[in-house]
């Protein structure tokens, strides 16, 4: 395989562990390089919607998130993502990060959204990819929102649009590969429980239960910040800090 | 239809001219007039710089590549000569902020990254404000801030404002309450600068004249480190207000008609910088209300231009040198939108988005179960001294539990002091007996906490689901606590006039 540059031997130790059963709570945050997939690599936590090469670590041509789909509507904000009472949680502390996981999207209005993302009781969601509609994630800076949905087992993000800091701190933590669609519609037109691939080579969303497919834009300019890692991978990339030696 | 006229009516009052580069200065000064009633007001003043600027114009001299005041300040973070938007560049940092909500999460991924030993870039421009989640008994909060005690005390942080005594905050000197309206207070924004926080509504300083945002743990531990931020340099919006200010509005319904213009996403990744007239007339105060929910339009940033109001407020607070920029005449904005001050009424945003616009008149039989007057949007010193003038107007009593949340101690003392300041035609009467005649619940801590629904034990949380009239600035399900509870943002006038009546009410029924 062509192991990204970023992949240490923790990285690859972090990637043997997401493929136990286990749902292993990452060392949350102590990989800034190895939270993303594609060309380089995964935050890797867990076992299940990998496609194998991709878990492997990284041969970008096969990079894709498999699975069952949750959707939301319109202008979903923070506070639905993760209330404001669960922030005392602090997501570098590994335990309270896998608690935030618990909590994702326990804020969705229960009449609106009768199906919870995550079933009570439990830490983690049986959904890998959200399906969001625009201005996904406005409101409040807090990184509880992207860390929940990541810790709680969600890989990708794809939506009509998002506001600027949960897309930023979705890219600066690796949590979640934030997607935007190009055209609207796949939120009104997907169902929670489909099951969808998307497929970051090909750029598209692919619904197999109503086998629709949709276009997704490219990432931009947080391409490069992903594709090192992370905010600190990118700036020790760049020489704008220097490495972690020790 | 009387509601739909009324609305179109005040929609009448918002001109759109989209446009990639600024009008001609003559082109402005005509339109203006022309919607203008009021002479003095009549000429759009744009922003280039103020006679009253009293520092070396060294940054607005000989213009190469116009620019608008944030494309200036980032190009001046970054040392370019000129910047573009959409450029992405690395930035210094003047002052990073952080609370007890992120900063323990911010000092985990700093200490991550960093090492333990690691120090951070420069004790002097951290500066560190519990205000969140301090007066409850929820011991994980109360933790957060023990972390961010020691934190400090490792790392001789200058600006730490501890709290060690929940039972009575005035027994704490140092500690402020809530974060936005402390940086200002105690001289930590400053016109020109780059002031990053952990906070979405850290974009309130750009009041000042700076270039100020929210950002994430990871960005702020980055920047905790290195003093430095990777930025994208957005494109400006112009908003030009102008026209004199009617006695019953306030800056909260001048930024809610606008986000009601355009959406809770119409100024993503955009900076909306405010000029005119009536922002000219506006005391900081009510330049802080206005930029404080840029964010809630999806904005990066706000920007008022610093003029002699902001250089005046500054005088005795900060002892470090700063130098205002100003967008040139001939900067691109993205686009203009123009108000004329004069013809709008008194709004609120309507559950559950802060665009759901609406005139308060039209939404007088929507009964309510209570009104909150506080947080960094709505309780500042002004803010109370704007309730305590429509229950002075009244003489009446309220109708729903009225709770009253100083934003800071500073704001505390103003309001509720032995000092504190009387309200202008009371006969020397301060808010605090005002409150208490129109029987207002007793005034609490300074904190934010009902305002995001922090810890159940949280004083004037909605924990069931009520109906709330809130100086507020977030009205998403679940904002203040309950998921079913609903909160219709307006301003402290309008709050007032609802604790009056029971019903979301116009002010105008109190002031005129």
């Amino acid at each position: 395989m062509t192991a990204a540059p970023l992949l240490s031997l923790t990285d690859a130790a972090t990637v043997a562990a997401a493929l136990a059963p286990s749902r292993a709570p990452t060392r949350a945050r102590t990989q800034a390089a190895a939270r993303f997939p594609t060309a380089v690599s995964l935050r890797c936590r867990r076992a299940r919607p990998l496609t194998a090469a991709a878990a492997t670590g990284g041969s970008p041509s096969s990079a894709a998130f498999h699975g069952e789909c949750y959707v939301v509507g319109d202008n979903i904000d923070t506070d639905q993502i993760i209330p404001a009472e669960h922030l005392t949680l602090v997501p570098s502390k590994p335990d309270e990060y896998r608690k935030l996981g618990s909590f994702a999207f326990v804020g969705l209005p229960t009449a609106a959204y009768p199906i919870p993302f995550v079933v009570p009781g439990e830490e983690s969601s049986r959904y890998a990819v959200i399906i969001g509609g625009a201005n996904f994630g406005c409101g409040s800076s807090r990184e509880h929102a992207p860390v929940a949905l990541g810790a709680a087992g969600a890989r990708a993000v794809v939506a009509e649009g998002y506001a600027r800091i949960f897309f930023r701190n979705s890219v600066a933590t690796g949590e979640v590969y934030p997607l935007e669609l190009a055209d609207s519609g796949a939120s009104k037109e997907c169902k929670t429980g489909d099951v969808v691939t998307v497929d970051l080579d090909s750029s598209v969303l692919i619904n197999h239960t109503s086998g629709k497919q949709y276009k997704l834009k490219p990432i931009g300019d947080a391409g490069p910040v992903i594709e090192a890692g992370g905010i600190f991978a990118y700036a020790r990339k760049t020489g704008m800090i220097a490495s972690k030696s020790a | 239809m009387a509601s739909i006229s009324a609305a179109a009516k005040a929609s009448a009052a918002f001109a759109h001219k989209h446009e990639l580069a600024a009008a001609a200065p003559t082109q402005q000064r005509q339109f203006a007039s022309s919607r203008n009633r009021r002479a003095r007001g009549g000429c759009v003043r744009a922003v280039a710089t103020p006679a009253q600027a009293p520092r070396a114009p060294a940054a607005t001299g000989s213009v190469k590549t116009p620019m608008t005041t944030t494309e200036k300040i980032l190009a001046r973070a970054s040392e370019r000569a000129s910047l573009e938007p959409g450029e992405n560049v690395w930035v210094d940092v003047d002052v990073l902020m952080t609370h007890d909500v992120c900063g323990p999460g911010t000092i985990g991924i700093f200490k991550q990254e960093f090492g333990d030993d690691a120090k951070v870039w420069d004790r002097e421009k951290v500066v560190i404000i519990p205000d969140h989640y301090i007066f409850t008994s929820d011991e994980r909060a109360n933790r957060n801030v023990d972390i961010l005690r020691d934190f400090c005390a490792e790392q001789k942080i200058k600006y730490f404002y501890d709290i060690k005594d929940l039972s009575d905050f005035r027994a704490n000197p140092d500690y402020k309450g809530v974060c936005h309206i402390a940086l200002a207070q105690e001289g930590h924004c400053r016109p020109g600068e780059v002031l990053l926080g952990t906070d979405s509504h850290t974009c309130n300083a750009g009041a000042f004249g700076q270039f100020a945002t929210g950002i994430g743990n990871t960005d702020a531990g980055f920047v905790m480190g290195t003093g430095k931020a990777l930025l994208k340099v957005p494109p400006t919006i112009r908003f030009v207000l102008d026209g004199e200010m009617p006695p019953f509005l306030l800056a909260k319904d001048l930024i809610l008609q606008i986000i009601g213009e355009i959406s809770v996403s119409g100024a993503t990744y955009k900076s909306m910088e405010f000029v005119g007239s009536t922002v000219e007339s506006l005391t900081m105060e009510e330049r802080m209300t206005l930029c404080n929910m840029v964010i809630e339009a999806g904005g990066k940033n706000g920007v008022v231009p610093a003029d002699a109001t902001t250089f005046k407020y500054l005088e005795g607070k900060t002892s470090v040198e700063y130098e205002p920029v100003y967008s040139d005449a001939q900067a691109r904005f993205v686009s203009d939108y123009r108000i004329d001050v004069s013809k709008l009424e008194p709004v609120v945003a309507k559950p559950h988005s802060p665009d759901n616009r609406a005139l308060a008149r039209e939404c007088k039989d929507v009964k309510i179960d209570r009104v909150y007057i506080g947080s960094c949007t709505g309780g500042k010193t002004e803010d109370f001294l704007a309730a305590a003038k429509v229950f002075l107007a009244s003489g009446g009593k309220v109708k729903v539990p009225t709770f009253l949340v100083p934003a800071t101690q500073k704001v505390w003392m103003d309001v509720y002091g032995l000092t504190g300041i009387t309200v202008p035609g009371s006969g020397g009467k301060t808010c605090l007996q005002i409150f208490e005649e129109a029987g207002c619940d007793t005034p609490a801590s300074p904190n934010c906490g009902a305002c995001l629904g922090g810890p159940r034990d949280t004083y004037a949380r909605m924990n069931e689901p009520t109906v709330c009239v809130s100086t507020t600035n977030r009205n998403f399900p679940g904002r203040m606590g309950h998921k079913e509870g609903q909160i219709y943002l307006a301003s402290p006038f309008t709050a007032a006039a609802s604790a009056l009546t029971g019903y979301v009410a116009d002010p105008r029924d109190f002031l005129v």
